[in-house]
């Protein structure tokens, strides 16, 4: 049981629980390796640097350990990149170091992203005795040419591999991302790769619309004339997905994801909650005191920035505070299927030529308290007009 | 108060350039109308007008090899980009003829499209003769035709040259051919220049003595003097060029506009040679400038006739009419608070382009605007492109539109220039509409293809006459608003380039005309709204409904897209609601840059514009109002 016996089990998408999250103390912590740049990733993310997995760890260490007091953690979430890559042993003394700086609830839930390629069960045991508790694999599909189109070199067959070596280690939650709307994937296709996936007694569900990211090399060849993906496709996908997992016992708690009872991801609650996180390694973002602020990107900088020892990573930072708070308290809640507390900034949507005509054509309701997306799907039409109320 | 400053004040009189001593004392001279000949240059566009008339500046030293630019009587940049000449000069030449004697040879510049029949008709009122310039490789052009029809009807003498005999391609036999088919005369009547290397040019200037009668005014009778062109200079006013016929001009003479009885003093008189230098006194058959301290170019009028208020004229010179616009369209900012600084814009350009008018005009689509008229299509465009480019404006232009006569059931004829403004059908008896006499010339092999787009385009009482064995002429009454859009772009590409066309105003005839409406989700859109021949409303309808479902964004519901006569759908499309507008993932990294990627989305929206609850993007306006056809 990942939540302790005296907590109640809620819902994924009980209001109760996206709301209490505000209050949880969530880590991240990014391992920006990998073997290969996958052709839709925009990432912070390096490849061909195996040799500094060690000047990167002490980096993240000391970062860790400049970080001012906080409260203990109740979640950890590490996240790439490719995590799994890095000797497990390394990744247990970063949560050491974590442990040691800051303290870890016992229920804390300590996840790692996963790539179902370089997955052993000896890692997985020796992860698992490290404190770790939640996996997610990168599986994106079970189809061999849409893995192909993705640039994935793993085979469907070493995605149930490692889903059951997990749960062999003792894993208590398993999750699987997946990808739709590749190139040729039509919703038979899909549908195959969701059966498969849920066919493993998954606890959590990730499903993402391929998205073409500038700078990326999947933008480079849509933009020179390889098909984009259509939208429309990807409807009828997320909607397939979305009454498979209904159907095998998952509930959905927001936008992309899909969980059983008490398996929705903390880390990411606490975020959507907009509760302070504190983030970690390259290109990690962090809410802390009314301040979002993030590293740098470059891994070289990362490092001497640390290595120099007087500066903090820190490339940018933001306030977060007063009307410009309100509205991403909503834009992030909006997301979830529990919505989100309407407060001043949901009386001024309701207010709004834009709220009126969101209401009027299904998006988003107000429930007593809370404003909801009805339609997931169109949930940035919500989050725009949000964006742009002004103050009252 | 009123200071009067008279011509001799040279220091002052900088028009746009001082002239220089040795010019004004030859311009001063008194000049015996045997010495004057005053011609103009009839030419289609690209067949060298320009580079002739920079090569008799040259030769005749009216302006030196240092000054020299290209071209030099194509004063504004759009001219010189689009290669046509939009409002007329007229350059003093000084020449010393094979006969020994001095004479004056007064240039006269035309326009060189059909939006400004009306200014050249004008200049060519101003001359005795004329040289009709026919390129020896593409020979005779609707355009030239036209024009050369209008100087042997003004009692021009008009003298046929061919230009660029240089070219590889030129055809002198053939070319001479038309020329004679069209003017009589023979062969060795026709002269043969090239304007790019000046062979045959020094001679052109005798042969206009020659051929060219004098002006034949009375010096002893009262002042007749036509105003054949004027322009608005921001130092000194509206500057008229005009021709006298009869009597003398004196600067400091008292002088009165006889269609619109405005009475002015004649602050400077002079002679563009081509530098403005003020005279004394222009006599008859002389040609130069007039300035009156008008400020407003509207008060003067193209083709008006100038006399003396003490002794004035009985007759006033024959010709004058009132610039009309032909095709209308509605001109409206995209950024509304923009509409004062158009109406200032509007305000500007009228100063110096009496032809264009303008009142204020209301949408519900797109807002405060101006209903616009211009003498045509390039008008029209040359006037868009000024306002975007000089005043910076960002517009929408509505479908251009002709003025129609309505027939109402109480009997009275009703001019509409909008189809907004059309009456219902309950109280109109029938709808007029403006024709014109097309002319176009094509090589015969091309007359089926042509007859069938004039078909197309309602053409009516067609005739054919043959210029050559391999060029034809074909006439047709057309209605204008079949005419003034893309005909002549589909001319062009079905004659591969070769056709080519000149219309005149052929007055009004009744048509079965019928108003089709657009509605977006039920409401209908005033700026896409047409009044079309009934046969063509389907094909509008279709037309328009397809490109703004292209244009239209999908949003949060089915939006119909519908084209209406009165309350029975002609044309309907769908644009289906939007299924998903959602980023995939927003997780602790992302929150600023998603955030912020919306937050711009959103500022994008803001350019729309609300049709009852339906989105719609500017440049759809822009796009699906666009002339040209598919």
């Amino acid at each position: 049981m990942l939540l302790s016996e005296s907590t109640p089990i809620d819902w994924p998408d009980s209001p109760e629980l996206a709301d209490r999250a505000a209050a949880w103390a969530a880590a991240y912590i990014h391992i920006p390796f990998c073997s290969r740049l996958c052709p839709y990733c925009d990432f912070a993310v390096v490849t061909g640097r195996d040799a500094d997995f060690d000047r990167y760890l002490d980096a993240l260490g000391a970062e860790i350990d400049s970080e001012p007091a906080w409260k203990q953690l109740d979640a950890v979430y590490f996240g790439g990149g490719t995590p799994s890559i890095i000797e497990p042993t390394l990744l247990a003394q970063v949560l050491e170091r974590l442990d040691k700086r800051f303290g870890l609830a016992t229920d804390a839930e300590i996840s790692l992203e996963a790539n179902p390629e370089d997955w052993t069960l000896a890692k997985a045991v020796t992860l698992r005795a490290a404190g770790f508790n939640r996996v997610s694999f990168g599986a994106q599909s079970f189809e061999q040419r849409t893995l192909i189109s993705l640039g994935r070199r793993h085979r469907p067959q070493q995605i149930e591999a490692a889903v059951l070596s997990a749960r062999e280690a003792g894993f208590s939650s398993v999750n699987l991302d997946l990808i739709y709307g590749s190139a040729g994937e039509d919703v038979a296709r899909w549908t195959s790769s969701v059966d498969q996936a849920l066919g493993l007694g998954l606890d959590h569900l990730s499903c993402y619309g391929l998205t073409v990211e500038p700078g990326t090399d999947l933008y480079r060849r849509i933009s020179e004339g390889a098909p984009a993906p259509d939208p429309d496709l990807q409807a009828d996908q997320w909607e397939r997905a979305n009454a498979l997992a209904t159907n095998a016992g998952l509930v959905r708690y927001e936008v992309s994801n899909w969980a059983r009872p008490g398996h929705p991801v903390r880390y990411n609650l606490a975020v959507w909650a907009q509760a302070d996180f504190l983030g970690f390694g390259l290109s990690a973002h962090r809410l802390r005191d009314g301040i979002r602020s993030h590293n740098f990107r470059r891994f070289d900088t990362y490092l001497d920035a640390l290595a120099s020892g007087s500066a903090a990573p820190i490339a940018g930072s933001e306030e977060v505070s007063g009307w410009d708070r309100e509205l991403e308290r909503l834009f992030l809640g909006l997301r979830r299927a529990a919505g989100v507390i309407s407060g001043a900034g949901g009386a001024a949507l309701a207010a709004s030529m834009d709220g009126k005509r969101l209401e009027e054509a299904g998006v988003i309701d107000f429930d007593r308290d809370r404003l909801r997306v009805r339609k997931p799907l169109l949930t940035d039409a919500a989050s725009r007009a949000v964006l742009a109320l002004p103050p009252p | 108060m009123v200071i009067i400053l008279w011509g001799s004040q040279i220091g002052t009189a900088d028009l746009r350039t001082l002239g220089s001593q040795m010019a004004h004392n030859l311009a001063a001279q008194m000049v015996e109308q045997s010495q004057i000949r005053n011609f103009c240059i009839i030419a289609h566009i690209d067949h060298g007008k320009s580079t002739l008339a920079d090569r008799l500046l040259e030769q005749t030293g009216a302006i030196s090899a240092r000054e020299m630019r290209e071209q030099v009587l194509d004063t504004m940049d759009l001219e010189r980009e689009r290669g046509i000449t939009i409002k007329a000069q007229a350059v003093r030449l000084h020449h010393r003829s094979g006969d020994g004697r001095a004479y004056v040879i007064n240039l006269i510049d035309t326009p060189g499209h059909v939006d400004f029949s009306y200014e050249v008709s004008r200049s060519l009122a101003a001359c005795e003769g004329a040289l009709l310039l026919a390129d020896a490789a593409q020979g005779v052009q609707a355009q030239t035709l036209a024009n050369a029809y209008l100087a042997v009807n003004a009692g021009l003498e008009v003298i046929p040259a061919l230009n660029k005999i240089d070219l590889p391609a030129a055809d002198p036999d053939r070319v001479t051919q038309e020329l004679i088919g069209i003017l009589g005369g023979s062969a060795s009547e026709v002269l043969a220049l090239s304007a790019k290397t000046g062979e045959g040019v020094p001679a052109l200037l005798d042969e206009v003595v020659r051929r060219v009668p004098p002006p034949a005014g009375d010096r002893e009778a009262p002042l007749r003097a036509l105003v054949f062109d004027s322009y608005y200079d921001s130092y000194r006013g509206v500057v008229c060029y005009v021709r006298v016929v009869d009597g003398s001009l004196l600067a400091g003479d008292q002088i009165r506009f006889m269609a619109t009885s405005e009475s002015h003093t004649a602050d400077e008189v002079g002679v563009l040679t081509p530098k403005a230098v003020p005279v004394h006194e222009l006599g008859p058959g002389e040609v130069g400038y007039l300035i009156t301290g008008v400020k407003e170019i509207g008060r003067i009028k193209v083709g008006d006739t100038i006399t003396h208020a003490r002794r004035p004229a009985s007759q006033a010179l024959p010709g004058y009419a009132e610039p009309k616009p032909m095709v209308f369209s509605g001109l409206f900012p995209t950024d509304g608070d923009d509409f004062e600084r158009l109406r200032e814009a509007l305000e500007k350009l009228t100063l110096n382009d009496a032809s264009l008018q303008y009142e204020p005009e209301t949408s519900r689509a797109l807002g405060f605007g101006f209903r616009v008229g211009f003498l045509g299509l390039l008008h029209m465009e040359i006037i868009r492109e000024r306002l975007e480019r000089e005043y910076g404006l960002d517009l929408v232009a509505t479908a251009p539109s002709v003025a129609f006569r309505v027939h109402l059931n109480s009997g009275d004829l009703r001019e509409i220039r909008s189809p907004q403004d059309l009456p219902e059908p309950d109280y109109r008896t029938s709808i007029d509409e403006p024709y014109v006499q097309v002319m176009i010339i094509t090589p015969a092999e091309y007359i089926g293809s042509v007859m069938e787009l004039i078909q197309s385009r309602r053409g009516l009482e067609g005739s054919m006459h043959y210029l050559s064995p391999e060029r034809v002429e074909l006439t047709y009454q057309v209605p204008l608003s079949e005419v003034v859009f893309d005909f002549f772009d589909l001319l062009k590409s079905r004659t591969k380039g070769y056709a080519s066309l000149d219309y005149e105003p052929s007055g009004y005839r009744p048509s079965d005309l019928v108003k089709v409406d657009v509605l977006l989700n039920s409401v209908p859109v005033d700026a896409f709204s047409a009044i079309v021949h009934r046969d063509k409303a389907a094909a509008y309808g279709k037309l328009m409904t397809e490109r703004l479902r292209e244009l239209i964004p999908r949003q949060l519901f089915d939006i119909p897209i519908q084209a209406a006569i009165g309350g029975r759908i002609i044309a309907r499309e769908t644009v289906k609601a939007r299924r998903k507008d959602v980023l995939a993932k927003c997780y602790g990294g992302d929150v600023t840059r998603k955030r912020k990627l919306l937050e711009r989305q959103k500022e994008g929206k803001k350019r729309m514009k609300m049709v009852g609850s339906v989105e719609v993007p500017q440049e759809a306006f822009v796009a699906a109002l666009r002339v040209d056809a598919d």
